[in-house]
């Protein structure tokens, strides 16, 4: 691309531009904003301009990429506004590096038969040369799934990690207080943007839990004046209780192949860890102490089951082999660390530890047992992470308000998602779609 | 069936092309992959007559009182609440239609998931001394909401003190 062809489609851009304003600037329906209030030493200078072919979807989808780009605290955004780049158009290498681009990607979107396509270019402006190319085609309707699988195909050209921006969160928000309290379940983008209550009820709901492939949560219900666990399929807001024992039923843990949910019961007295066959509805204690046994949370290879229990005393981190069997001490520093759940490769736990009277996320290397607190919050609740491991989801108390927040699991990035009216909590990051 | 389903469906479709002509036109997309559902139905239990439930309204009468508080990281039952528990074991087992529900309840702090076990444990308690007394074990059942439902809000020591707590409700009070 040389300058001239960026001039004569800046004319295009502009009136584009100017028919979406009213679009752009409605306050649309979101309920979490992202802030990114930390940030990496060094970012990444990325020059994503405009989308060719249709020009206002290319203008659209553009902004959702920048957008998530731009919220991982690893990149800096070239302001390109109001240029329009085809994905085809040749790279003025010179041009671009003189506006601060290491980085550039260009994209042309169309929507041939009632779909979504972009196709896409990752240019290495330094190394003048190619990093890649791809086409995303998503459904007609899916306008921002087309931008979150474009900047995951960026970010992982310019990180080598996999992205993120593809997948969706789970996360309760609760309106008012006492017997006036509304509970919704809402399932939105990652980066908060969708929002879609999947469930709602005027008690309280916790613990969602993603179904591995995505397509269902579990979670626990208050409904029934006792907790009771419920399975919704996500497309058709099916929903039927998968534990309603005798006494409290909670803490849902989706096995890796989705065969099976670790539960905590207390159908036996105390709670204790049952393993629920999804087929059958089957259920088989798996651990048998006095004490109490909770959180459950697998591997990602399947074979463990960490898990909190105050056997030793105080609430502590466990792991236990899947099918049940004698279980170790994970965690030792402190008299309260609970919550924990395992890395995607399987290497680190993220879990909650009380230190100097705070609840922070910190999180445990496996193989050094180094433990590294990543919060000087007081309040923190429910770590989880992205599907690419490289953030942490959790709630938190700021304002005395409930809000989610997310740190880099190196600690270096931080990230604020506000509701705009209630409390958000309970966080279960989903896989990528 | 199949003409009530087939009716369904012709009605749906306008309907259906309206929501996508929309999405096509507003910037947030149409999450059409995704249903919203409401809670129905109650539980079912067996109704106590109109004599019992004035028995257990009677606000002269130790079956008024439903609450047992804990201290601060402790779930056996006080002493100070044997005469409470004695009056209602009894009621229980002289009325074969009573059900109770003992919800445990924690304060705000820590773990929802660790706390909800907490609770349990106080109901548990509350429920072990109730069958102690000779209330039958199959007409109660001992649960927990955690910290979900605190009675009092407050960051303060009053606060945790009014949440350490186990209440009792009867058919139709659940």
């Amino acid at each position: 691309m040389n300058m001239r062809t960026l001039l004569t489609r800046t004319t295009r851009g502009l009136l584009a531009a100017l028919s979406m304003v009213a679009l752009i600037s409605s306050p649309a329906f979101a309920q979490l904003n992202v802030e990114v209030v930390g940030a990496g030493m060094q970012r990444i200078p990325v020059a994503v301009p405009n989308f060719g072919g249709d020009d206002g979807l290319g203008k659209e989808i553009a902004a959702v990429v920048r957008n998530d780009l731009a919220s991982t605290g690893l990149f800096n955004i070239i302001n390109t506004d109001p240029l329009v780049a085809e994905e085809n158009s040749s790279v003025d290498f010179a041009a671009w590096r003189s506006r601060g681009a290491d980085a550039l990607a260009t994209a042309t979107a169309t929507r041939p038969g009632g779909q979504i396509e972009v196709r896409v270019r990752v240019a290495d402006i330094v190394k003048r040369g190619s990093l890649g190319n791809t086409t995303v085609t998503v459904p007609g309707n899916q306008m921002r799934l087309a931008g979150h699988k474009v900047a995951d195909f960026i970010y992982q050209k310019l990180t080598g990690q996999p992205g993120y921006f593809s997948s969706r969160i789970a996360y309760v928000l609760k309106q008012g207080n006492g017997p006036a309290a509304q509970y919704q379940l809402i399932v939105a983008d990652a980066d908060g943007q969708n929002p879609v209550p999947v469930f709602k009820y005027n008690q309280p709901i916790i613990s969602p839990a993603w179904s591995p492939d995505g397509t269902k949560l579990a979670y626990v219900s208050f409904e029934k004046s006792k907790p009771v666990i419920f399975e919704q399929t996500l497309k058709t807001g099916a929903r039927r209780a998968v534990a309603s024992f005798r006494g409290s039923n909670s803490a849902p843990a989706w096995s890796p192949d989705g065969s099976r949910l670790v539960v905590a019961l207390s159908r036996e007295g105390g709670t204790q860890l049952y393993s629920i066959a999804l087929a059958t509805g089957q259920a088989t204690r798996i651990t048998n102490t006095s004490g109490i046994d909770t959180e459950p949370s697998f591997s990602p290879d399947g074979q463990w089951i960490y898990f909190t229990s105050d056997r030793g005393g105080s609430p502590q981190i466990y792991k236990m082999p899947a099918g049940g069997g004698s279980a170790q001490r994970v965690s030792f520093d402190g008299n309260y660390n609970v919550t924990a759940r395992p890395s995607p490769d399987g290497r680190t736990l993220a879990f909650i530890t009380r230190r100097d009277g705070g609840f922070r996320v910190a999180t445990l290397d496996l193989a050094t047992r180094q433990v590294t607190v990543l919060t000087d919050s007081q309040r923190d609740e429910s770590p989880t992470f992205s599907p690419n491991g490289q953030m942490i989801l959790y709630a938190t108390i700021l304002g005395g308000r409930g809000v989610l927040a997310a740190v880099s699991a190196d600690g270096q990035i931080r990230q604020k998602l506000s509701a705009v009216n209630g409390d958000a909590r309970e966080p279960a990051w989903g896989p990528n779609r | 069936m199949q003409n009530i389903t087939r009716k369904h469906f012709i009605r749906l479709v306008p309907a259906l092309a309206v929501a996508l002509l929309a999405a096509c036109s507003s910037t947030p997309d149409n999450s059409s992959d995704l249903a919203s559902v409401d809670a129905t139905g109650t539980s079912g239990v067996p109704k106590l007559s109109a004599a019992a439930m004035a028995k257990l309204r009677d606000p002269n009468s130790p079956l008024s009182k439903r609450s047992v508080y804990f201290n601060y990281d402790q779930y056996d039952v006080k002493s100070e609440y044997n005469s409470q528990l004695q009056a209602h074991a009894k009621f229980i087992a002289s009325e074969p239609n009573a059900r109770v529900l003992v919800q445990g309840n924690t304060d705000d702090r820590g773990s929802r998931e660790y706390n909800l076990a907490l609770g349990q444990r106080r109901a548990d308690a509350v429920k072990k001394q109730l069958v102690l007394m000779g209330a039958p074990e199959s007409q109660i059942e001992s649960v927990s909401l955690g910290k979900e439902k605190p009675k009092a809000l407050g960051d303060n020591e009053s606060a945790w003190a009014e949440n350490r707590r186990a209440d009792m409700l009867y058919n139709g009070e659940y």
